[in-house]
C-alpha cells in the first residue's frame, strides 16, 4: 500500500518497500527470481500466443523476432541513437520541469494565500494531457527541437510541483516549535527543518516527474522528428514493421524502468533515516 | 541585600480561546512567581491551562499580561527557555549527535566544538554509542533522553517540560524520572514540569502548583518538603497526594 495524499498523486515506495520486506520477509535473491518468474512468465504467453497463429505474425512477430530485431538494431547503431537523442530530449524537459517546479512548489507550500490562488489555475490545467498541448507547442515553438522539450516539461512539471508543496505543507509544527527554542532563525528553519523534512516527498516528485516526462516522450516526437524513439515507433509503422514498433516500445520500458532505479537508489541514499 | 525580582515572574495573565461565538478563558488573571534553581511541577486536569502556561513562558502562546524571565518580557521563542515535548520533536533527518549539536550549531559554534560539547551532554544522558543513529531506530526513552541532551546543550536558563514521559511505560518512566533527577541536581536549572500524574509531580517537585480549570486558575500552590531522592513508597508522599487528590476530586465534583 502507498501513501495517497490529498491530491492522490503521491505514492511512497519507501513505505511500499518496508510493508513488502514486513509481511514476506523474503531474502533478495529469492525476490529477485520471483520477479524474474513474473517477466519470463509474460515472454512465455507472448510466445505461446504468437505461436498459436491465430494473429499474422506481422501483426504478432514472436518474441524471438523482436528480439533478434533489437540485436540488429543495436549492432548497426541505430537503436543507440535514437535512445540517446530521446534521452536527450527526456532530461532537457526534465530538469527544466525541476528548474521551475521545484521552486514553486516551494513558494506554494511555504505561503497559504498564494497556494489557494494558484491551486484552481494547477487544478485546471493538470488533466490536460500531454497530447493536446502539440497544437499549441507547434505555434509557440515551431516543429524543432523546443516545441518537443516543452512538451515534456509541461508533463513533468505538475508531479513535481504538487509533490514539493505536499512535502512543505507536511512538515509537522512541533519540529519549527522546537527549532525556535533551540535558536534557529527564519532562513536555519526553512533549510534544516522545512526543507529537510520535505526531501522524501520531493525525490517522490522527481521520479513521477521523470515517469510522465517518459509518458509524453513519444507525444512529443510525434512533432516532425527525424530522430528518438518515438520517431522510430512512428516510422516502423509506416513501414509496416512491427517488431521495430515493439523494440522501440520495449526500449523506452527498459530506459523508464532503469531511471527509476537509479532514482530509487539516490532516494535510499538521501533518506537514510525513514 | 535586597531581594532581587523573582526569576520568572507571571502577573495577571490571562488567555482566551474564541472559535465563532464562544470565548473560552484558560488561563484567568493568573499570578505566579517561580524562583531561580526551583523544581515546580504543575499539575491539573485536562483542560486546566497547564499547557498553555507552558507555551505562554516559551513563547508560542499570545497572552494579556506579562511574563517576566529575569526581568525580560516573554513574547517569543527564545533558546534561554529551553522545551521538552511530550513527542519528542526530535529531528528525524539528524542523527542523535546532530539533535542535541542542533542548537549549538545554529548559533554559530564551528564544528569541532559543537559535537564535541553534543557527545558530553549524549553521555550524561547515558546514550555512547548511540551518537550516529538515527532517532526512528530509538525507544521511547531513548528518543526522550536526546531530547534532554538536546535541550541542555543549549544552555539555557530555565526548562520548560510539557508531559515529558507521558508517553512512556511506567518502568521506563519512573527510570527517567530519577535520570533526571540526578541531571538536575548537577546543574541545578530552573524546571517548570507539566504534568497530569500526582505521583509523577510529588516525586519530582520542590513545589506543586495545582490548576483547575473553567476558568483556569490557581487551586494549589505547595512546597514538597521531603529529601531526596525520595521513596515512592514513603508514607509522608501519600500526605501529598491525599491533599491534592481532595482538591482535585473536590473541584471536579
Amino acid at each position: 500500500m502507498g501513501v495517497v495524499n490529498q491530491k492522490g498523486v503521491i505514492t511512497s515506495t519507501l513505505v511500499q518497500q518496508r510493508t513488502n520486506k514486513l509481511s514476506f520477509g523474503v531474502p533478495a535473491l529469492k525476490n529477485i527470481s520471483i520477479k524474474s518468474i513474473g517477466i519470463l512468465a509474460a515472454i512465455a504467453l507472448w510466445a505461446f500466443v504468437s505461436a498459436l497463429g491465430i494473429f499474422s505474425t506481422s501483426l504478432l512477430p514472436s518474441p524471438w523476432t523482436v528480439f533478434s530485431s533489437f540485436l540488429r538494431l543495436i549492432q548497426n547503431g541505430v537503436l543507440i541513437d535514437h535512445t540517446l537523442s530521446s534521452l536527450g530530449r527526456v532530461f532537457s524537459g526534465f530538469f527544466l520541469a525541476i528548474a521551475i517546479a521545484v521552486p514553486t512548489g516551494l513558494v506554494l507550500g511555504m505561503w497559504d494565500n498564494v497556494r489557494k490562488a494558484v491551486d484552481p489555475v494547477i487544478e485546471v490545467l493538470r488533466p490536460i494531457p500531454p497530447i493536446a498541448i502539440i497544437p499549441l507547442a507547434i505555434l509557440w515553438f515551431g516543429i524543432g527541437e523546443s516545441s518537443k522539450i516543452f512538451i515534456i516539461t509541461y508533463a513533468a512539471f505538475f508531479p513535481i510541483v504538487l509533490n514539493v508543496m505536499g512535502g512543505i505543507q507536511q512538515v509537522d509544527p512541533v519540529h519549527i516549535k522546537a527549532a525556535k527554542t533551540l535558536g534557529a532563525n527564519s532562513l536555519q528553519i526553512f533549510y534544516y527543518v522545512v526543507l529537510r523534512s520535505a526531501i522524501p516527498n520531493i525525490i517522490i516528485g522527481m521520479r513521477a516527474g521523470v515517469s510522465m516526462a517518459f509518458i509524453s516522450l513519444v507525444a512529443a516526437e510525434l512533432i516532425a522528428s527525424n530522430a528518438g524513439l518515438g520517431f522510430l515507433i512512428q516510422e516502423a509503422r509506416y513501414l509496416f514493421k512491427t517488431d521495430e514498433v515493439m523494440v522501440g516500445m520495449i526500449t523506452i520500458g527498459l530506459v523508464g524502468f532503469a531511471i527509476n532505479r537509479i532514482l530509487l537508489s539516490a532516494e535510499k541514499a538521501l533518506v537514510r533515516w525513514k | 541585600m535586597v531581594k532581587t525580582e523573582s526569576f520568572i515572574k507571571i502577573n495577571d495573565v490571562t488567555v482566551n480561546f474564541s472559535n465563532n461565538k464562544n470565548v473560552h478563558t484558560v488561563l484567568n488573571h493568573m499570578n505566579l512567581s517561580i524562583e531561580e534553581g526551583e523544581f515546580v511541577c504543575v499539575l491539573g486536569p485536562s483542560g486546566c491551562g497547564k499547557t498553555t502556561l507552558l507555551n505562554c513562558i516559551a513563547g508560542f502562546q499570545k497572552y494579556e499580561g506579562k511574563i517576566l524571565l529575569q526581568d525580560q518580557l516573554v513574547s517569543k521563542p527564545g533558546k534561554e527557555r529551553g522545551v521538552m515535548f511530550q513527542e519528542y520533536a526530535l529531528f528525524p533527518w539528524f542523527t542523535v549527535e546532530q539533535n542535541v549539536a542542533f542548537g549549538l550549531k545554529m548559533s554559530g559554534m564551528n564544528k569541532q566544538q559543537y559535537l564535541e560539547l553534543a557527545r558530553s551532554f549524549i553521555r550524561m544522558v547515558g546514550l555512547e554509542g548511540f551518537e550516529k543513529h538515527y532517532p526512528s531506530r530509538l525507544s521511547g526513552g531513548m528518543k526522550q533522553r536526546v531530547s534532554l541532551a538536546r535541550v541542555l546543550a543549549n544552555n539555557p536558563s530555565i526548562l520548560l517540560m510539557d508531559e515529558p514521559f507521558a508517553a512512556l511505560d511506567e518502568q521506563t518512566r519512573q527510570h527517567m524520572q530519577s535520570e533526571l533527577l540526578k541531571i538536575w541536581e548537577q546543574n541545578k536549572i530552573t524546571c517548570l514540569f507539566i504534568t497530569h500524574s500526582i505521583h509523577e509531580a510529588i516525586y519530582l517537585a520542590d513545589r506543586i502548583i495545582v490548576l483547575m480549570p473553567n476558568p483556569g486558575r490557581v487551586a494549589l500552590d505547595i512546597k514538597v518538603d521531603l529529601p531526596r531522592i525520595r521513596d515512592r513508597n514513603d508514607d509522608r508522599m501519600f500526605h501529598y497526594q491525599k491533599l491534592i487528590s481532595a482538591i482535585l476530586e473536590g473541584e471536579v465534583a
